[in-house]
């Protein structure tokens, strides 16, 4: 995935002065943000920075107190999940989240049958429907999944049920994905093998570009080409990873509660 | 990320290598036995099949709701109730007496009114859920309760001997009842399971076994969270209606302690009982309910008290039902956990 030159296209999809507030508090203030083709995208800040909040207004789950949430052109704010999941967007979400009794398979198929609307029959066959099958093995070969077909997903590895959440984001085969802390809660050694396989099979799916809510500075670094810096709700920063990694201000702003370090509340 | 995957090497087996009797050869064996019994069985012992037949069709549709999507509707006898009246109504006040017509009209009858309050109820999930459910069966059941004039009030409404495929039966009332009724509502059992089987395996099924898991993560996903369980909640209930409709015509009466909460709740001891997470339990449970009730009442006059002794049991013992206990007991015979 090469990031598209910025004057080449018009975004994929921006958000436009967005403020989302809470009773008198504002979660995010006069947020503006694009994203563009091939582009790889992480939105960083310490926690209650609003990336949360920002992740739910983009994903139509909030809508937006003020401005706009434009995705391909269209205007999405508070459209709903599934409305979005049909418009080429998809979602993994921070905390993994799966369906624990269902198998990897049937994990893939949910997402499949929904995109290739399987659902309006109920007497078809999910068995004997081949193509249906064959993508959710298409999706699970690329996504590292093959040989946990069959297994019950409640009793995969915690890194392989992250995989498994991103798989079925990929099953909707979307023109942009929105990822909410992908590798939390996994090892370190698991989050790059995971980030590594969620890069390839972007490439290989075609999504056309990836959004994440990342803590882990490494990962951060290593694959984003722009950097998004919330503090208190409002853009801090918008740039590519070379400028903010040298700008120590910035990194002092955003690594104050690094999840490495964690704070005792008082 | 490649583990070594010893500890979890059983499941990584396809199914189809690993073949497992399945729910519907389970209860079509049953209903095969069933339809052998009259050879042997006594005509009490085949009228005590009949309620059974009425509830394993409504506990098919019940376990769609219940142990497929995961709502647990306190109110479900509503939709026997429905059955019944229709049947009630058409033959002693309409004058329509064909079977087919009856069950078409119970069938539509239900799914209309599952329609109407589906809409309202499963917008909510869990206790919230049973309660809109719970108080939707009791205003139906004062409405039969108290509308004297359409309804007959607590003395119910008759329901005639209908026609089989048009045909009118001569005899007497229980040869009637054990010999073609018995045969036309096994069969009906046996076709109305075939399609709950179809839908269970369906990518429809899938969608609402999804929204049970995780209904949060399934819309994002693509499932139409309302309108899958909206779906669901009609086809349960197109079931109890047929399920009331035998029910009604094997007693002869529809009566409003059919729309009573304690019928609802036999509903959901019985889906217990059997086990919800299996496809044939729930049937298997109505089986074991009408021949344990019928048995403790033969013997005592506290029966109730049985019964509640029973349901604790089971909660305590077998949380997974009767199907669930014999499932992990054929399991762990056959080395798996």
């Amino acid at each position: 995935m090469q990031p598209a030159r910025a004057a080449d296209t018009a975004p994929l999809f921006e958000t436009i002065n967005v403020t989302k507030a809470f009773g008198a508090f504002k979660a995010l203030n006069n947020v503006s943000f694009h994203v563009r083709d091939g582009e790889f995208i992480s939105i960083v800040g310490p926690n209650g920075a609003g990336k949360t909040t920002l992740v739910n207004v983009v994903t139509g789950l909030l809508r937006p107190t003020v401005g706009q949430v434009r995705f391909m052109g269209r205007d999405i704010a508070g459209i709903g999940p599934v409305e979005l999941a049909r418009l080429g967007m998809s979602r993994a979400f921070q905390l993994v989240n799966i369906f624990p009794a269902l198998t990897v398979r049937e994990t893939l198929a949910v997402a499949v049958a929904s995109r290739l609307r399987r659902v309006g029959n109920p007497f078809r066959s999910l068995k004997r429907d081949d193509a249906l099958q064959a993508d959710a093995e298409r999706i699970a070969e690329v996504l590292g999944l093959r040989a946990r077909l069959e297994t019950v997903a409640s009793t995969l590895s915690q890194g392989e049920k992250k995989l498994l959440d991103i798989a079925s984001a990929f099953a909707l085969n979307p023109t942009v994905i929105l990822l909410d802390e992908p590798t939390s809660g996994v090892s370190t050694g698991d989050k790059h093998a995971i980030m590594g396989v969620l890069v390839s099979a972007a490439r290989a799916a075609g999504v056309r570009a990836i959004v994440q809510v990342e803590h882990d500075m490494d990962l951060v670094e290593r694959y984003s080409h722009r950097i998004v810096a919330l503090q208190e709700g409002s853009v801090l920063a918008d740039m590519p990873p070379d400028a903010f990694f040298t700008n120590p201000s910035l990194i002092r702003a955003v690594i104050g509660t690094r999840p490495q370090t964690p704070r005792k509340t008082s | 990320m490649s583990h070594p995957s010893i500890d979890i090497a059983p499941q990584a087996i396809p199914r189809r290598l690993a073949p497992r009797p399945n729910g519907l050869w389970l209860l079509l064996g049953l209903i095969v036995f069933m339809a052998l019994m009259p050879l042997v069985a006594s005509p009490y012992a085949l009228l005590l099949m009949l309620p059974f037949i009425g509830y394993g069709i409504a506990l098919l549709g019940f376990n769609l709701l219940f142990g497929i999507t995961g709502l647990l509707s306190f109110g479900h006898a509503l939709f026997l109730a429905v059955g019944a009246y229709a049947a009630a109504a058409l033959t002693s006040k309409f004058g329509i007496l064909s079977f087919e017509l009856l069950l078409m009209a119970a069938a539509g009858a239900s799914g209309l009114v599952a329609l109407a309050i589906g809409a309202l109820c499963v917008r909510y999930t869990k206790i919230f859920f049973g309660m809109l459910t719970l108080a939707f069966g009791m205003l139906f059941h004062s409405f039969l309760f108290k509308f004297y004039g359409i309804t007959g009030g607590d003395q119910g409404m008759r329901v005639l001997r209908p026609l089989l495929l048009g045909m009118e039966w001569r005899g007497g009332k229980t040869a009637f009842l054990t010999g073609p009724f018995y045969y036309y509502a096994l069969l009906l059992f046996a076709l109305l399971g075939l399609a709950m089987w179809r839908v269970t395996q369906s990518p429809f099924g899938l969608h609402l076994r999804a929204i049970r898991e995780n209904a949060g993560k399934a819309a994002y996903v693509g499932v139409e969270v309302f309108r899958m369980r909206l779906t669901a909640f009609v086809i349960s209930a197109v079931y109890g209606g047929i399920g009331g409709t035998i029910l009604a015509v094997t007693t002869g009466l529809a009566d409003p302690e059919l729309a009573y909460w304690t019928h609802s709740g036999n509903l959901v001891f019985m889906a217990v009982l059997g086990g919800s997470g299996t496809f044939a339990g729930p049937a298997i449970g109505a089986l074991v309910f009408v021949v344990l009730q019928d048995f403790v009442m033969s013997i005592t006059q506290y029966w109730r008290f049985v019964m509640g002794g029973v349901l604790v049991f089971l909660v305590v013992f077998m949380p997974h039902g009767l199907s669930g206990t014999i499932e992990a007991l054929v399991n762990r015979r056959h080395g798996g956990r």
